[in-house]
């Protein structure tokens, strides 16, 4: 199956080309969508090796993947893997989110930071018979602990707004790792522009009654993916996002 | 009659009729051009004769005239806020599309 990875940058050219190069390492098929940097952003990324389409302004981070997954498309692929530019993430998952759809057990892969391995941590330490290969078990001790309490509140929140506006009981929210099947990325359909659309998506996947499955991904914390990271803030853009799309929604 | 008044009907007169010669050359869509000359028309009648609203607001049970056209432009700023806020985020929509075209048709280009 062909899988093309979709990583939406701006102004990330300290970071995005390595970040390619690490996702090559794994997928052959990656799409930068450089949303309207004012660096040499798109240079760096075209010259990893990238497929480059370039956003003349910038319109934000759900804007620019809904562009790189109409370009992923249009080239054909069959699976489609959401990434950030910032280094956060381990190209390593992408196998572990593709590996459930190229099964046929869903259409649509979630990265969980609050998840940890059957086969790997898990099993071993709690004794878990793993009948899922590609599930995990939630992992409390690592990814919360290290939170600040801020955070923690606000993730609660957020997964408690999650499970009441779309229903899907979740580990973790807003983690841009994904994976799409080539039917349910063609049917999705993105309206918020900016970082709402991770709640659009997952209201997407209760609208279409999509399968989906949480799969235990690893996020890689530094100074400079902090730096770029959301704000508190930010929830409330979210928010006000949300409920903008649903009123001007045709 | 204050020269206020006199300033402020002379001015929703020169509005009604901008409103009217709008609808005649450039085809403002009637319903809105309508709704202009009924609103330009009413500040004027009101200023001209401020106890009409003590009239309405009685029947309204409001105490006061002026407080009910207080009111009711709070409302009516409330209500085009909002027609304004809706109207932006349908164009930054239709901006991100033109973007998105322009991207994929330069991508396939190169």
């Amino acid at each position: 199956m062909r899988v093309a990875v979709v990583i939406p940058a701006y102004n990330e050219e300290k970071a995005i080309g390595k970040v390619i190069k690490e996702v090559r390492a794994c997928c052959s098929h990656v799409f930068v969508v450089d949303d309207g940097s004012n660096d040499a952003t798109a240079e760096v990324a075209r010259a990893a090796g990238a497929m480059v389409l370039r956003h003349v302004l910038n319109r934000g981070q759900g804007a620019a993947l809904a562009t790189g997954i109409a370009a992923a498309l249009e080239s054909g692929a069959d699976i489609i893997v959401t990434f950030d530019a910032d280094g956060q993430m381990d190209p390593k998952d992408i196998a572990s989110l593709v590996a459930p759809i190229e099964a046929g057990l869903c259409d649509v892969a979630l990265g969980s930071r609050f998840l940890v391995r059957h086969c790997e941590e898990a099993e071993g330490r709690r004794g878990n018979p793993g009948r899922d290969r590609f599930a995990g078990v939630r992992d409390d001790n690592k990814e919360r602990q290290r939170m600040p309490l801020i955070r923690k509140l606000t993730l609660k929140v957020a997964l408690a707004f999650t499970q009441l506006t779309t229903g899907l009981k979740l580990t973790d929210t807003h983690n841009g790792l994904r994976a799409f099947s080539r039917q349910a990325a063609f049917d999705l359909e993105l309206h918020c522009d900016r970082m709402a659309h991770a709640s659009e998506i997952l209201e997407e996947i209760n609208r279409h009654g999509w399968r989906y499955r949480e799969v235990p991904v690893h996020i890689r914390y530094t100074e400079y993916s902090m730096k770029k990271g959301q704000k508190l803030s930010g929830a409330f853009k979210i928010l006000r996002d949300l409920i903008m799309s649903s009123w001007t929604r045709e | 009659m204050f020269a206020f008044q006199i300033i402020v009907i002379l001015f929703c007169l020169y509005a009604a009729l901008r409103v009217w010669q709008k609808m005649k050359v450039r085809g403002l869509n009637r319903r809105w051009a309508i709704f202009w000359l009924v609103f330009w028309l009413g500040v004027g009648l009101v200023v001209a004769l401020p106890w009409t609203t003590s009239l309405l607001a009685a029947r309204l049970g409001v105490t006061r005239g002026v407080d009910l056209v207080v009111y009711i432009a709070i409302i009516a700023l409330f209500y085009f806020i909002f027609r304004l806020t809706v109207k932006i985020e349908k164009l930054e929509g239709n901006i991100t599309k033109l973007v998105r075209e322009v991207a994929l048709k330069d991508q396939t280009k190169g």
